[in-house]
């Protein structure tokens, strides 16, 4: 039978506990506190239970396999769909991630058990509220009656409460068999360095679909030139190889917290947020009155990039003269 | 090597979104679709594969406004055969009930490789891609930038945060959910199209039953309520330009 507890499956890569993790399990406490029941993270690894000691849960279940030692979608299903069936949670908690996103879906399938991606937060009856649309439509669900899949995006809950100086119990749960899996890890290839390291830049001047093309973005680079900062990107920007990949801003990017972002023909899709929301000032210049960038801004302007970007390095200039 | 891209369409966001008087949907009167950038970036990458390997390359897509313009594309840029779903344009779907239908009718195609955006801006019930592979019984890898068939499987560039890549060998048929194509969307020109459109089929298959369950019921839809919107700058360039000026001094840049 169907207790109330909230699972929350721990996303981990080579050694390192991500964030979300901590985010989620701050959110499946709030989810708890709704339905009654205890916050269990799940932990799939090898030799990896040492991550646990810092989770704010309840209970830690740990499944160990040699197969388990790094994410492939093919092993965390197989694990996971045997562990969700034989408990039935009220709910489990995935990261909407490149590892969570590969393995809910598949388990709402193959479990037939509903799912809801994008959630941001709960309500305080436990409610599920998602991000839609590039962040410009909220859209809260009704948690369905039987364990409930949900995907979640940061934006709702912080990490540090998610994180607890006393170690939790861990509970040893035996791992399925993991033989002919169908997907494999082949290797991991680092990221190019790239000439700056933009999350450790005060200033950085970022850069969206807005600027056209690859030549606008030299207006852009004056203009960080005469703010003494460097240039940054969204992912489109990225993708059209009009910069490079050690420049992008967001979630499959980096995370930067400058002195300064401003944000130029950038919509401020939560993507995009995930790796710039926490910066201490952040400027938006978009000319849509509706970009959700201006939700995160402290300051915004409707003028249109093109008039304002030059008019603004060439005062700059003026003043840094003197 | 059979190869099938799944595209759908979604709102664009360049436009301004209303809610409907129900307060749980999108308004749909005034609503402009264009092919979810993803799903854009899948066709790219089974057009590269076609290019590379001589593969066989099948476009789907469910029927709606727009719909045809983005299978004549598809074709103009190299794909084999055009598919749309015809179904009740006013039924209740959700990506549960889509992949459920897509997959019947993939299951006749019997395609070695099924790509499809990694997600689309709209999705409250998971993806497409993952949905249709446990359907069909295949494996799936998401979040991928760059896909390779070497000694009848599939090697794919799996992105991490950071820029960080893990090669996975997956073994085929499977889905693949695309982050990116290895290079961006090729453009074809209207003219490229228009011929396209007067020589190619489009084939119009019934879409099976319709089961949304897997999904959840929406109490509310809102536009976001931030409590710490920007403070908007007013005026002129020339007006903007000095407000900010005066920023960057408050908070020490200059
Ligand atoms: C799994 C996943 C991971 C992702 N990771 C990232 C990531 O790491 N980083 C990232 O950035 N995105 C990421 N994305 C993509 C993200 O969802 C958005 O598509 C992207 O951030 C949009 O980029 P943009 O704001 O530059 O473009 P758009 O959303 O197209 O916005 C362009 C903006 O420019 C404005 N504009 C146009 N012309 C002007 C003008 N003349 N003056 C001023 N403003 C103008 C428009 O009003 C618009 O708001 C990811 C998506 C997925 C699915």
């Amino acid at each position: 039978m169907m207790n109330q507890d909230i699972y929350v499956v721990i996303e981990h890569l080579r050694g390192k506990t991500a964030d979300i993790s901590y985010l989620m399990l701050a959110g499946a406490r709030a989810l708890a506190q709704a339905t009654g029941g205890e916050v269990i993270a799940v932990l799939l690894g090898h030799n990896a239970q040492s991550l646990a000691n810092n989770m704010a849960a309840d209970k830690v279940l740990y499944v160990e396999h040699p197969a388990l030692a790094e994410f492939t979608s093919d092993a965390y299903q197989r694990t996971l769909a045997g562990l969700i069936a034989g408990k039935e949670p009220r709910a489990v908690l995935f990261a909407s991630s490149s590892i969570g996103t590969d393995a809910a879906s598949v388990l709402s399938a193959r479990l037939k058990l509903p799912l809801i991606s994008s959630c941001q937060s709960f309500s305080a009856d436990g409610r599920p509220i998602c991000q839609i649309c590039g962040g410009k439509i909220m859209a809260e669900s009704d948690l369905p009656d039987t364990t409930t899949l949900l995907t979640m995006t940061p934006g709702g809950y912080k990490p540090e409460e998610g994180q607890s100086g006393k170690a939790p119990d861990v509970i040893k749960v035996e791992a399925p068999s993991l033989d002919n899996l169908r997907v494999t890890l082949k290797q991991y290839i680092e990221p190019e360095a790239g000439d700056v390291d933009i999350s450790k830049e005060p200033i950085i001047v970022s850069v969206g679909r807005g600027i056209q093309n690859q030549d606008n973005i030299e207006i852009a680079e004056e203009l960080a030139r005469a703010l003494g900062g460097v240039v940054a990107a969204s992912r489109p920007v990225v993708d059209q190889g009009w910069m490079s990949t050690s420049r992008l801003v967001g979630k499959s990017g980096k995370k930067v917290k400058p002195k300064i972002y401003l944000a130029l023909g950038i919509s401020g899709a939560p993507e995009h947020v995930e790796g710039m929301g926490e910066s201490e000032v952040i400027i938006a210049i978009n000319t849509d009155t509706n970009a959700p960038i201006f939700n995160v801004a402290k300051y915004g302007t409707t003028v249109d990039l093109f008039d304002l970007v030059p008019a603004l390095t060439e005062k700059l200039r003026e003043v840094k003269k003197v | 090597m059979n190869v099938v891209a799944l595209f759908k369409l979604v709102p664009d966001l360049v436009e301004e979104l209303e809610i409907d008087q129900s307060g749980t949907a999108l308004n749909t009167d005034f609503l402009r679709l264009i092919i979810n950038e993803l799903d854009d970036h899948a066709i790219e990458q089974a057009i590269l594969l076609k290019e590379r390997s001589g593969a066989r390359m099948t476009v789907i897509g469910s029927d709606a406004e727009g719909a045809d313009d983005v299978l004549y594309t598809a074709v103009a840029k190299g794909a084999d055969q055009l598919i749309k779903l015809m179904g009740d344009p006013n039924a209740v779907i959700n990506n549960h009930a889509m992949a459920r239908a897509t997959a019947i009718v993939l299951k006749e195609l019997q395609p070695d490789l099924i790509l499809t955006g990694v997600q689309a801006h709209n999705d409250l019930d998971g993806s497409i891609g993952p949905l249709v592979a446990e359907y069909l019984g295949m494996p799936y890898v998401g979040y991928v930038s760059g896909v390779n068939v070497q000694n009848g499987r599939i090697v794919v560039r799996k992105e991490y945060p950071g820029g960080l890549i893990a090669e996975m060998e997956v073994d085929l048929p499977a889905v693949v959910g695309i982050q990116s194509a290895e290079q961006p969307p090729r453009y074809v020109t209207v003219n490229k199209v228009r011929q396209a459109m007067k020589t190619a089929a489009i084939e119009e298959r019934p879409l099976p039953a319709l089961d949304v369950s897997g999904g959840a019921a929406i109490r509310r839809m809102f536009k976001p309520e931030s409590a710490t919107r920007a403070k908007m700058i007013e005026g002129s360039t020339e007006e903007v330009t000095a407000r900010l000026l005066d920023i960057f001094k408050e908070i020490g840049a200059l």
